[in-house]
């Protein structure tokens, strides 16, 4: 166990490191970047060459740029807010976009689970007809139509005394109200994303032998179902974590934009349309390092609840 | 004797997406206590659905269209839910075939036995847990303590099927059924599992049904013998009777096709054909169309038992008076003559 | 269990001898792999609703835009932000021009103008435009079909028939490239190619071929082990033609199932990307894009973003549909039951 983690951690700093390149590579030799802007004046050049040392070799300016950014120093932001550290522009909204991302997930697995469990136990019913059709809808529909839909007639067009009951655009000062439609049209996908796969493996385990044997020895249906089958088929759930953080992270660019949330994903789009290099790169490194530790999270915690792969795994 | 199970002119189908299956076709037998009532055939005779109807467990498009199973004077097919789940496990217990994927393998050995416990005998956790170390210790495993925090995947098969025997016996049932408790294991070790059984019957003063295809198993366990084709029983008598004067041409076949170790010369024997589709039941035998001893009344009626002694029973037309009159085959005669021989040698 | 005391005619006790039928094994009639699963295909409702909607559309994305007079690019300002319109049904009391129950076209005395779509905030035919990046969607699902079939299936084959090291290494490199979220490559290109379907392509081809490597090698390499490789190999059969005739047609419903699951994904994002302003650039038109224009005035001319929004989920739902049926079909042992 503690060696597959090893190397999975390992994978992990080199995936990393890929990205650092790669996110290094676009401002040597991207033209327009900050470190070949040709408006830049002479003292402002001074300083650049100072801090980011760009008259020292590639690979010292490679660690100099990487230092930086593990200190947490993205530089400052050219564009959209002139001369403000990136970093303090993120850590305002970097809570608001988690929150959000939290929400839709813990709130859309619920659902999803519950809509599974119902569908798997009364098989072919027309619970289980409508779960699939929920899900093959949820699915194939992007966030942002959902969004777009509910924005429109329930953010708009559904009002109390000619106040809107939900707001459309978020509302700092009713950040409760302000973020139920955002999270409702973003958990869409992650419900029918947990809803179908779980279904599966629900279905997979109710027709088990260990099941035929928990039956047999006179257990009542109800401990049956939430004793020994939800239970196990919740552990592969763990897995599709993974793509559901992916799904929410770009869920998040539209819907952010849709309901005006002041969070990173609409700030990374704004920031690529104006070519604020400083701030993409910066969502772009903290995308790629919460998605790197969700995916070793997932890994380790399926390992931890899973008891055959806790003993069994040792390498590949 | 005593009867603890009347099965009485059962009738199963199974709804499918091709129609209706018809898997048991009106199947009587009686379990006495205290005895092992071995039901053989082929995969698809209708044999583990039987104990499933007597489990309660059935699929959910299966239903029983017709009979009754009697337990203490109760039919168990008309039981709600809520009252067969106090018999199951409790008085009817049952173990399964593939001990690999019998257990829950997320869940430690220990609990999933305590649980069977502290379910039907109130016990507490503490209590349960002893008594469960004892079960393990019961069913001859060492290390018990050891065990009980183990998960599945950490034991052998044979050790498994010992636990899922252990999780059957948790509280002290009056039945149980074994349905192929050994066929998916190494041939030493389904004699240990044997064994086992045998031993804890004795002990425990269990009545058990045991299921299987294979005769050879048979030959050491049961007591008595129903031989299952197509849904319906066709032959069954004491063991001694179906072994050593079977009168069924599918008990012949079945007897035929059990390897012997001392013939090495002859091919091993097997039935031509396969079972018939039970979508489409046939209209008379339904072993007609494999048999080489078919008469013409078979393909229009289904053969009634003929009694030939006072336990032994069988469906074919073949005992009829007016039916030719047809011995098994020599070769199985002989193969017969040397079981007998050896079961003597053996001093049984 | 009595024994009856009926009187049966003395030829029923006849034996039947001779007879081939009762010598002979029962021998079904086989139905063929794909016959099958065309069977099984036909038999899904949603595949065959999906297929039928995909074709329309497709039939609309071709031919749609040389049904009217209207050009996909032609504006005409006294035309704008006209509500649908269409001949015959206008009659019904829907697709007759009305918004907020005025007659807009009467209004503006445009007596024998018809929009059937309407047209957006440039007076530009909306129905073109709709059909035009409609096909926008279409060439990115043939494009991300032939990524998964020739880069997917040839990184998975080679990684895992050869085996070895280069296997290993050939993981690791797929690990690393997993690891990176698609936003961020989309992203990268975006920034460095500009907006446009070149960009979308190629961040399509970078990361769109990982998920069918990764189920082309796993089958692989179960079938390399299996009895029937092996004796072709003992055969003296040449790697060529192993990989072709044994292993190809055994590994090709995979890789459908998976190649139909990769397109609503492309699809999506291309939509995505036009939608958030980082795909096809107006004047072009995709269905991000026509949602996008219309988003920016929903409030006022809520029909402009209504039809692209219908087509784009029709492709979505119907693409999904027609993968789950394929999936179903191919492999049966991985319906959910």
């Amino acid at each position: 166990m503690l060696r597959y983690i090893g190397k999975r951690l390992l994978i992990s700093i080199v995936t990393m490191f890929v990205i650092l390149s790669l996110l290094f590579l676009l401002l040597e030799f991207m033209p327009g970047s900050p470190f070949n802007d040709e408006k830049l004046n002479e003292q402002q050049k001074e300083l650049l060459y100072e801090k980011y040392g760009l008259n020292k070799p590639i690979h010292e300016r490679f660690f100099i740029y990487t230092t930086n950014i593990l200190k947490g120093d993205f530089g400052v932001s050219y564009t959209i807010e002139k001369n403000a550290p990136v970093s303090r522009m993120l850590e305002t909204r970097m809570p608001i976009s988690i929150r959000l991302g939290l929400q839709a997930l813990v709130f859309g697995s619920l659902i999803g689970v519950v809509l599974a469990s119902i569908a798997a136990v009364y098989k072919n019913s027309k619970w289980d007809t409508m779960t699939t059709i929920f899900a093959v809808i949820g699915i194939s529909i992007p966030s942002y139509v959902f969004a777009l839909g509910l924005s429109y007639f329930l953010g708009y067009k559904l009002t109390l005394a000619g106040y809107p009951i939900f707001p459309m655009t978020y509302n700092l000062y009713r950040p409760i109200q302000s973020s139920i439609l955002p999270t409702v049209a973003l958990s869409m996908f992650v419900i029918a994303t947990v809803a179908r796969f779980m279904r599966t493996e629900l279905v997979e385990v109710l027709g088990s032998d260990y099941i035929m044997l928990a039956e047999a020895k006179g257990l009542t249906a109800k401990k049956v179902i939430f004793r020994h089958s939800i239970r196990n088929a919740l552990i592969p759930v763990v897995t599709v974590l993974g793509p559901l953080t992916v799904g929410l992270m770009t869920g998040s660019l539209v819907i952010e934009r849709i309901f005006g949330i002041p969070g990173i994903g609409d700030l990374l789009v704004t920031a690529i349309s104006v070519n604020d290099f400083n701030v993409v790169i910066a969502i772009s490194f903290f995308y790629s390092l919460f998605y790197i530790i969700m995916a070793l999270f997932i890994d380790v915690i399926y390992g931890v609840i899973d008891p055959r792969i806790r003993v069994d795994k040792g390498g590949e | 004797m005593e009867k603890i199970i009347e099965v009485k002119n059962l009738h199963v189908s199974f709804k499918t997406h091709n129609g209706t299956v018809k898997a048991i076709r009106g199947v009587d037998f009686d379990l006495y206590k205290g005895e092992t009532l071995a039901i053989v055939g082929e995969s698809g005779s209708g044999k583990s659905v039987t104990t499933k109807v007597l489990m309660g467990i059935l699929a959910k498009n299966g239903i029983i269209d017709e009979g009754e199973v009697l337990y203490n004077g109760k039919d168990l097919t008309k039981l709600s839910k809520k009252e067969m789940v106090a018999i199951r496990g409790k008085e009817i217990a049952m173990i399964f075939q593939d001990p690999m994927t019998s257990l829950n393998p997320t869940m430690t050995i220990g609990y999933q036995i305590s649980e069977s416990l502290i379910e039907h005998q109130d016990l507490d956790k503490k209590t349960a847990r002893l008594k469960a170390i004892e079960l393990i210790e019961l069913v001859g495993i060492i290390e018990p303590e050891k065990r009980y925090r183990q998960y599945p995947h950490q034991l052998s098969g044979g050790m498994r099927q010992r636990i899922v025997i252990a999780i059957a016996l948790a509280c002290n049932p009056k039945i149980l059924i074994a349905d192929e408790p050994t066929t998916a294991l190494d041939v030493t070790i389904q004699a240990q599992i044997l064994e086992l059984i045998k031993e804890l019957q004795i002990k425990i003063g269990l009545s058990i049904i045991f299921i299987t295809h294979d005769l050879g198993v048979v030959a050491n366990v049961a007591d008595r013998i129903a031989v299952m084709y197509a849904g319906k029983i066709v032959e069954y008598g004491d063991s001694a009777e179906v072994f050593y004067e079977p009168k069924h041409p599918y008990t012949w076949g079945l007897l035929a096709s059990v390897p012997d170790m001392d013939d090495q010369d002859n091919e091993l024997y097997s039935i031509h054909g396969a079972p018939p589709n039970l979508l489409y039941p046939p209209k008379g035998d339904a072993f007609s169309a494999r048999s080489e001893y078919a008469l013409n009344i078979d393909l229009e009626e289904q053969p009634p038992f003929f009694k030939i002694s006072d336990t032994h029973y069988a469906a074919t037309w073949l005992l009829h008076e007016d039916a030719p009159k047809i011995e098994m085959p020599q070769s199985l005669l002989k193969r017969i003559e040397e079981m007998k021989k050896g079961a003597l040698n053996h001093g049984k | 269990m009595n024994q009856l005391d009926q009187k049966y005619d003395k030829k029923s006790f006849e034996r039947i001898l001779n007879n081939e039928d009762f010598q002979t094994d029962v021998v079904y009639k086989g139905i063929s792999f794909w016959k099958d699963v065309n069977l099984r295909f036909r038999q899904n409702k949603g595949a065959v609703v999906g297929i039928i909607f995909i074709l329309i559309i497709a039939f609309f994305a071709f031919l749609g835009p040389s049904m009217t007079t209207h050009t996909y690019r032609s504006k005409v300002d006294d035309h704008i932000n006209l509500p649908a319109r269409i001949q015959g049904i206008e009659k019904l009391g829907i697709f007759n021009g009305e918004s907020n129950g005025i007659n807009v076209y009467e209004v503006r005395g445009l007596d024998d103008v018809y929009y059937w779509f309407g047209t957006d905030t440039l007076g530009r035919d909306l129905w073109t435009r709709v059909w035009v990046g409609t096909r926008v969607s279409l060439y990115i699902a043939f494009l991300a079909v032939i990524i998964d079939m020739f880069i997917g299936m040839g990184y998975g084959l080679v990684s895992g028939y050869i085996g070895g090291r280069l296997d290993t290494f050939m993981q690791r490199i797929i690990e690393v490239l997993s690891g990176i979220p698609n936003l961020v490559i989309v992203t990268l290109f975006v920034i460095v190619l500009n907006p446009g379907i070149i960009s979308i392509s190629l961040a399509l081809v970078i990361t769109g071929w990982i998920g069918m490597s990764r189920v082309v090698r796993s089958q692989v390499l179960k079938l390399k082990e299996l009895d029937f490789i092996l004796a072709s190999k003992t055969l003296g059969a040449k790697t060529s033609t192993l990989l072709v005739v044994d292993l190809l047609p055994n590994i090709f419903g995979q890789v459908i199932i998976m190649s139909m699951f990769s397109i609503p994904s492309a699809i999506f994002y291309e939509s995505f990307l036009a939608f958030i302003g980082l795909g096809l650039q107006p004047p072009l038109a995709s269905l991000g894009v026509l949602i996008n224009d219309g988003y920016k005035s929903i409030l006022v001319y809520p029909h402009i973003i209504v039809s692209p929004i219908i087509v784009l989920a029709i492709l979505m739902v119907s693409f999904n549909l027609v993968a789950d049926g394929m999936r179903d079909a191919l492999d049966p042992k991985m319906k959910q039951q």
